[in-house]
C-alpha cells in the first residue's frame, strides 16, 4: 500500500474514478465490440482528467474493467517508464489502488500505448490499446457516413488505393505502423499506432484486445483466438520489419527494437523497445554486444529503487 | 457489327418523375435505352437535364416512376429497390459516371494509377502487378503517357483529367456510362480531342451512353438520339439528326437556330 | 426487277415557329417507286422538294405524311414510322447517302472516314482501310491526304472523300445528293463509273444531279418532283 493509494481509500474517488453507470455503458460499448470483432461501437465518452491523446479512451476502457484483484501494468512505446505510462500508472494507484507491475506475466490488465509486450499473452489477460484515430478509412474519405457505410457493405477497394500508393511510390508496402487488418473476414480495422511488427501477435492472441479511442468516441475489440490479417497483395505480401542486428543491452533477436542516440558524436545503440522483456532477459544472463559499453549503463533502464511497487 | 442487335433494351424509364418541394425537376419521362445505343439529353440551364441525370444514375431517387435497368445476369431490375451493396456494385462495375468537373470523379490525391486501378481493387483485384498493367494500358487508351502514372491529378490539365476520369470509369467494362457535360469549361482545342477520343471508345466498346450537355454539336456527334428538355419536361425527341436538321417544336427550333456557325 | 423502295403519297412541310408559325409546304401526293438495278432522278427547279424527299427516305428529315416502305431482306420497313434505332439499323446495312457536304469528324483521317461504313458492316480494318485507299485513288485525292483529317482540304477534296464513304459499303439502297457537282470531267467520269457499278451489283438508286451530262448517263429514269408540289404552294 502505497501513500497515493491512501486518497481511494478516503473516499475521495469512486474506485477507478469512473462512476459506475458510467463503467456499465462502457461495458456494453465493450460487450458489444467482443461480439462483433472489429466494429466501432461509439460510446459516450467522458471528459477525463488528462488531455485527449493522453489515451482517454484506453484509461475509460481499463476504469470500466479494473477489480480490486486485478494487476496492472502500463507501457508507452513498450516501456514502463516513460511520461505517459508513469502518469496512468499513478492515476490508477491514486483512483484504484490497484496493484501495479511492470511484468508482462504478472499483470492481468496490461494498457498499451502503440505496443504488444513480446511475450506471449495469456487467456486470462487484457491487452487495453489506446487509440488515436479508430478509423481507417479516414484519411482517403473524410467523411463519416460514408465511412460508416463502406464498413457495413464491406466496400473496402479504398484500403488497397492506399497500399498501391505505397507500392508506387516506394517499391514496397512503407507503411510501417497503423497497419490496416481484417478481423474476421470481416472489419477492416486500424490496430492502433502499433509497429506492423505487432500485426502478427493480434492474429489469434490468446489475451482479449480492447481498444478505446476517448476522442473519437469509439471502442473496437478483438476476442481471444480471432483471425486478424494484415492487408497486402498477391505479389506483395504482408512482412514485418526485420533489424539486421540483436538487442544491444540482452542480444534478443525477432524482436521490435528501439533506436537510443548515445551521445553527440554519432554514438547508437539498438535496444529492445520492450523493456520489461529486455530486463528480464538480462537477468536471465543474457548479454547483447554492447552490454557491457559503459556508454549504454545509464540506459540499462530502472533502477532497482523504481521498480514498481 | 451493328451494335443494334439486340432487342432488349439496357434501360427502361417510365414516368419518372422529380419534384423540389412544389417545383418541378423532372416530370412524366420515359424512354428505352438499348445496348451501344447514346442518347443525349439537351436543354438550358434548368431544364431538369440534370435532375433527370441524377434519377437514372440512382443518385437522386425520384419522386414517382419506375427505372429498370438489364442486370449482367440478364433480369430486369428496379434501380430503386436494389439494396444498397447491389447500387454499389452496380456504380463501380456495370455503370460509369463522368462529371463535368473532374475532380468530383477523380480522388486528387492519389496517384493516376490508383485513380484507374480503384474499381478493380474494389472488385477484389489483389495483384498489384495486374492493376498497375491494366492501369498503365487505360492511360494509354486515353492518351496519357506511361511515365504519369504514379502523378496526382492535380498536376494534370483540365483536358488530361477527363481523360483519366474517363478511364477511371471504363477500366471494369462497364456497359452503361452516364456523362453530365463532359466537355464543359475545356478549351475548343482540348474539347475537340475529347470528344473523338469519346467518339471512339463508344464504338469501340459498344457503351450505351445518356449524356446531358448544352452543346448541340457534342449532341451532334456523339449521341444516336436526342431528348430536348424544357421546364422539366421532354418537349421533343428523336434521331439526332433528325431533330436537329427536323426540329418541330418552338423551341427546340430556337435552340437549333441560336447555334453560333463557325 | 424487285422493288426496293417505295414511296407511298409522302408529304411534307415545315412549320416556322419563329416567323410567326407560318407553315411551309413542299410536297404532297410523293407516290413512286425505285427497282433493283435502276437509278431514279428527282428532276425539277430548286426548291421543288427533290433534297427533302431524299432526306425522307434517309430519315434525316420527318415524313408527315404517307409511308416510305424499304425492301430488308424479306420484310418491308416503313421509314416513316420508324423507331429511331430502326433507322440507324437501316443506315448501317442498307440505304447510303452520298451528299455534297463532309462533315468533317476531328482528328479521324480522310482512309479512316472512307472505311468506318464498311467496317460498321463487319469487314476488318485491314480490308476496310485498303478498299479506301483504293477508291480514293479512283477519286485522284492525292495519297499524301489519305492520313489526314479532311477538315483543313479544298472542297473538292472534302467532297471526293465524301464521295468514297458514300460508295464504298454494300447498301441495296443508295442516295445520290449532287454528288458531282463542282467535280471536273476526270472525276464526274469516275463517279458515273461508280454508279455503274452499283446498278450492276442490284443497287436500287435516287439521286439529284443538275449535270444535263452526267444525268443522261446514269439515269434509268427521271421524276419530274414539281408533279408533287402541294396545292397550296403552288
Amino acid at each position: 500500500m502505497n501513500d497515493t493509494a491512501a486518497i481511494f481509500d478516503q473516499g475521495e474517488y469512486n474506485f477507478a474514478y469512473l462512476d459506475e453507470q458510467t463503467k456499465r455503458m462502457i461495458r456494453r460499448a465493450i460487450l458489444k465490440g467482443i461480439a462483433i470483432p472489429g466494429y466501432q461501437v461509439p460510446f459516450a465518452s467522458r471528459e477525463m482528467p488528462m488531455p485527449y491523446g493522453w489515451g482517454t479512451g484506453g484509461v475509460q476502457v481499463t476504469a470500466s474493467i479494473l477489480g480490486k484483484d486485478d494487476c496492472l501494468k502500463m507501457i508507452d512505446q513498450g516501456s514502463d517508464d516513460t511520461t505517459n505510462a508513469v502518469s496512468l500508472r499513478g492515476f490508477f494507484e491514486k483512483t484504484a489502488g490497484v496493484r501495479t507491475t511492470y511484468e508482462t506475466a504478472e499483470a492481468s490488465v496490461i494498457q498499451t500505448r502503440h505496443r504488444i509486450p513480446e511475450k506471449n499473452l495469456r487467456e486470462d489477460q487484457i491487452l487495453v490499446f489506446q487509440v488515436p484515430i479508430p478509423e481507417p478509412l479516414r484519411f482517403l474519405e473524410p467523411r463519416e457516413t460514408e465511412t460508416r457505410k463502406m464498413h457495413a457493405l464491406e466496400d473496402y477497394g479504398l484500403m488497397h488505393v492506399k497500399l498501391y500508393e505505397d507500392i508506387a511510390k516506394n517499391g514496397h508496402i512503407a507503411t510501417t505502423y497503423a497497419y490496416p487488418v481484417k478481423v474476421n473476414d470481416r472489419y477492416v480495422m486500424d490496430p492502433s499506432p502499433t509497429p506492423k511488427f505487432d500485426n502478427p501477435k493480434i492474429d489469434q492472441m490468446a489475451a482479449l484486445q480492447l481498444y478505446g479511442a476517448g476522442r473519437e468516441k469509439r471502442i473496437y475489440a478483438i476476442p481471444p483466438y480471432t483471425k486478424v490479417k494484415s492487408l497486402d497483395f498477391e505479389d506483395y505480401p504482408f512482412e514485418i520489419q526485420k533489424f539486421d542486428k540483436p538487442c544491444g543491452l540482452c542480444g534478443a533477436e525477432d524482436v521490435y527494437l528501439d533506436e537510443v542516440i548515445l551521445d553527440d558524436k554519432g554514438g547508437r545503440m539498438f535496444v529492445c523497445s520492450d523493456s520489461d522483456f529486455c530486463e528480464e532477459r538480462r537477468a536471465e544472463g543474457h548479454l547483447g554486444p554492447m552490454a557491457a559499453d559503459p556508454a549504454a549503463a545509464h540506459i540499462g533502464g530502472i533502477q532497482p529503487e523504481e521498480t514498481a511497487r | 457489327m451493328s451494335v443494334f442487335q439486340s432487342d432488349d433494351p439496357l434501360l427502361q424509364v417510365r414516368n419518372v418523375t422529380r419534384y423540389y418541394g412544389d417545383r418541378v425537376g423532372c416530370a412524366e419521362v420515359s424512354f428505352d435505352l438499348w445496348p451501344g445505343e447514346v442518347l443525349a439529353i439537351v436543354g438550358e440551364s434548368g431544364s431538369g437535364k440534370t435532375t433527370l441525370l441524377n434519377c437514372l444514375s440512382t443518385r437522386l431517387a425520384p419522386t414517382t416512376g419506375a427505372i429498370e435497368y438489364r442486370m449482367r445476369d440478364g433480369s430486369m431490375r428496379n434501380l430503386y429497390q436494389l439494396s444498397e451493396a447491389e447500387r454499389r456494385l452496380l456504380m463501380r462495375t456495370d455503370w460509369g459516371f463522368v462529371h463535368q468537373n473532374a475532380a468530383d470523379g477523380l480522388r486528387m490525391n492519389v496517384s493516376a494509377g490508383a485513380n484507374v486501378g480503384e474499381r478493380l481493387m474494389a472488385v477484389g483485384d489483389r495483384h498489384y502487378g495486374n492493376i498497375r498493367s491494366t492501369a498503365d494500358d487505360w492511360l494509354g487508351r486515353v492518351e496519357i503517357e506511361s511515365d504519369r502514372i504514379d502523378d496526382d491529378p492535380r498536376s494534370f490539365s483540365g483536358g488530361m483529367r477527363q481523360r483519366l476520369q474517363i478511364a477511371r470509369n471504363l477500366v471494369t467494362n462497364p456497359r452503361l456510362v452516364f456523362m453530365d457535360e463532359p466537355t464543359g469549361g475545356l478549351d475548343v482545342s482540348v474539347q475537340a480531342r475529347l470528344l473523338d477520343l469519346l467518339r471512339r471508345l463508344v464504338a469501340d466498346l459498344g457503351l450505351s451512353v445518356v449524356i446531358v450537355t448544352h452543346d448541340l454539336a457534342v449532341a451532334r456527334l456523339l449521341s444516336h438520339r436526342i431528348m430536348v428538355m424544357r421546364q422539366g419536361n421532354v418537349i421533343e425527341s428523336g434521331l439526332t439528326d433528325q431533330v436537329l436538321d427536323d426540329p418541330r417544336e418552338p423551341y427546340t427550333q430556337l435552340l437549333v437556330s441560336s447555334i453560333l456557325q463557325v | 426487277m424487285p422493288v426496293r423502295l417505295y414511296l407511298n403519297n409522302v408529304g411534307k412541310s415545315f412549320t416556322m415557329h419563329l416567323q410567326g408559325g407560318s407553315v411551309i409546304p413542299v410536297v404532297e401526293n410523293v407516290d413512286f417507286s425505285v427497282e433493283a438495278g435502276e437509278c431514279v432522278v428527282l428532276g425539277g427547279p430548286s426548291g421543288a422538294g427533290k433534297s427533302s424527299i431524299l432526306k425522307m427516305i434517309y430519315g434525316n428529315y420527318r415524313c408527315d405524311e404517307g409511308q416510305i416502305l424499304v425492301t430488308v431482306d424479306d420484310n418491308i420497313v416503313n421509314v416513316a414510322g420508324a423507331e429511331p434505332r430502326d433507322i440507324l439499323k437501316l443506315r448501317d446495312d442498307t440505304i447510303g447517302y452520298v451528299s455534297q457536304f463532309l462533315r468533317t469528324i476531328p482528328r479521324v483521317s480522310a482512309e479512316e472516314v472512307v472505311a468506318e461504313p464498311l467496317i460498321a458492316q463487319g469487314t476488318s480494318e485491314t480490308e476496310g482501310l485498303e478498299t479506301a485507299r483504293a477508291l480514293l485513288s479512283r477519286l485522284n485525292v492525292p495519297e499524301r491526304l489519305w492520313t489526314l483529317p479532311p477538315a483543313t482540304f479544298s472542297g473538292g477534296e472534302q467532297q471526293r472523300v465524301n464521295i468514297a464513304r458514300g460508295f464504298i459499303a454494300h447498301y441495296p439502297i443508295l442516295l445520290l445528293d449532287e454528288p458531282t457537282a463542282s467535280l471536273d470531267a476526270a472525276n464526274r467520269a469516275v463517279v458515273v463509273r461508280l454508279v455503274e457499278e452499283k446498278k450492276k451489283q442490284g443497287v436500287a438508286m435516287v439521286g439529284i444531279l443538275h449535270d444535263q451530262d452526267v444525268r443522261e448517263e446514269i439515269a434509268d429514269r427521271i421524276i419530274d418532283v414539281t408533279a408533287f408540289r402541294s396545292e397550296a404552294a403552288a
